[in-house]
């Protein structure tokens, strides 16, 4: 319990030494670190494109399918265009792509970060006057937070062309049918709340991962133990924060 | 720096991880142009104690100023200027493995000094001939070194910035007998050309006896023995016995008698 304790303090204060080097950036853009922020954007955003709008994809097959012998039984088939558009844009394709990026890149990160701290690097780094922070943290953060948005739009469009086709072919409602229903059965609000959850998970993985690689120390045992630790962290917190969104927005009457 | 200021102080330095004290008091000041070296055995708190001198750890008392400047509470600001005059050689040499050892080498330069892509190349190279490493060793990943290359393309990184201080974290450790010899005469060929100044931690008797001027002899948390290794020799401490008795302790002894 003194442990978690701890561990909370010290990941708010890297929560507030990010912030505070971020100020400078904003304050200093020449000091932003472009190359490290681009390297993670194609690392984090373009090479996860498969893999989110795969299981995205499968994941709205599932969905109608689940849905299909419900919906048959009273005759109401065209609302597969509702379940799946709402589940998926409001829930799913957010929840889905965080929990990938945190298996991917919080993963990844800590890992990464870990390994430098075994093999003295960040020391290195911060004799040589290069702020691990600046270097390691922020770029992650900035670049997980343009790239989850942008990867929830497209397992949107996966996840909801998944239950489509599972549409027509479990309840033989056709794609024109399907879209029609879906125009009218989900609001822009549904799709900007989903939209809107992605950049907050991203800083969620991205700082837990961070973290866990920062209080790596001692050898690749330890690597290994705070790399679980970012993944499991950062989905139990993403679940719980995504609890506290439909909470927030259900009080909104969003 | 005036001659004779020293260029390290350190003044009743203690240091506590939790419960465990590592330093209760250390005194020690290092002199310009000198080989200093601190030995200890294993937990006497030599790595704390250089990792407070080049602003990787703070203590809980005491003060520590380097190159003139105090340590505690420095602003963000003098701590990077201050950082650009030493340069720190890792025991595990710390370089990026992301980047090659040209790369490697030139990142401080790359980051304090408005030089261009083709100017710091430059100089890493020059550098790297420096430390003995072949050109050929300009773009290999850190990963396709050995150790004994390792520790000399993080040398040449830790000197490219021309620094007035160096620190060697045991810059033999590790290294085979022949390789070891290789860094024993390269810093006494450092301290030849430019007279920097150079604080180990260093286990190697060879090192001690042939390379290092004074010798700090950490034990229970206080400095046991500060001098010459002919000095420290005479001394009667409990805790610098272990460095002068033995079979390896006389050899070493005797082959710097016979230098």
């Amino acid at each position: 319990m003194v442990a978690a304790g701890t561990q909370a303090i010290a990941l708010v204060s890297l929560v507030g030494e990010s912030a505070v080097a971020l100020g400078g950036w904003c304050a200093h853009p020449a000091r932003v670190r472009w190359r490290p922020i681009l390297f993670n954007l194609r690392t984090a955003g373009v090479d996860a494109l498969p893999i989110v709008g795969l299981l995205s994809f499968l994941l709205g097959i599932v969905v109608a399918y689940q849905g299909a012998d419900q919906l048959r039984q009273y005759g109401a088939n065209i609302f597969v265009a509702d379940l799946v558009g709402l589940s998926m844009l409001r829930e799913f394709a957010p929840l889905m792509t965080a929990i990938i990026m945190a298996g991917r890149c919080g993963s990844a990160y800590a890992a990464q970060i870990g390994t430098m701290a075994v093999t003295q690097e960040i020391d290195a780094m911060r004799t040589i006057g290069i702020a691990p922070i600046e270097m390691l943290v922020l770029p992650k953060i900035i670049a997980l937070c343009i790239a989850m948005p942008l990867l929830t739009v497209f397992a949107d469009v996966m996840g909801v062309a998944g239950g489509m086709w599972m549409a027509q072919v479990q309840l033989g409602v056709n794609p024109t049918q399907f879209l029609e229903r879906f125009t009218k059965a989900v609001s822009v609000t549904s799709y900007v709340v989903g939209i809107g959850k992605a950049p907050v998970f991203a800083a969620i993985i991205a700082l837990v991962g961070c973290f866990q690689g920062f209080r790596t120390q001692g050898g690749a045992d330890s690597v290994g133990q705070h790399t679980t630790r970012a993944v499991v962290q950062s989905i139990f917190l993403v679940i719980v924060v995504d609890a506290l969104f439909s909470v927030a927005f259900s009080v909104l009457d969003l | 720096m005036t001659d004779g200021t020293p260029i390290i102080v350190m003044h009743q330095v203690q240091t506590r991880f939790g419960e465990h004290v590592v330093h209760k008091g250390i005194d020690l000041q290092v002199r310009p142009g000198e080989i200093f070296a601190v030995i200890g055995g294993s937990g006497s708190g030599k790595s704390t104690l250089l990792r407070e001198m080049i602003l990787l750890h703070t203590p809980n008392e005491g003060t520590v100023e380097v190159l003139g400047t105090p340590l505690a509470g420095i602003a963000a600001e003098d701590a990077m200027a201050l950082r650009q005059r030493f340069g720190v050689l890792f025991q595990q040499g710390g370089l990026f493995g992301s980047l090659t050892v040209l790369e490697n080498i030139g990142l401080p330069l790359r980051e304090h000094r408005p030089l261009s892509d083709a100017e710091v190349d430059d100089i890493a190279r020059e550098k790297l001939a420096l430390v003995g490493l072949l050109p050929e060793a300009a773009n290999l990943y850190p990963s396709e070194l050995s150790g004994g290359m390792v520790k000399r393309a993080a040398l040449a990184r830790a000197l490219v910035l021309e620094p007035e201080l160096l620190f060697l974290d045991e810059p033999t450790a590790g290294l085979d007998p022949q390789s070891a010899a290789g860094i024993d005469a390269l810093v006494l060929d450092l301290r030849q050309q430019s007279g920097l100044t150079i604080v180990m931690i260093t286990h190697d008797l060879d090192l001690l006896w042939q390379v290092v001027d004074r010798v700090a002899v950490l034990g229970d948390g206080i400095v046991q023995g500060l001098g010459s290794m002919a000095e420290l020799a005479k001394m009667d401490v409990p805790a610098i016995r272990p460095f002068f008795s033995g079979p390896r302790a006389h050899a070493a002894q005797a082959q710097a008698a016979s230098l």
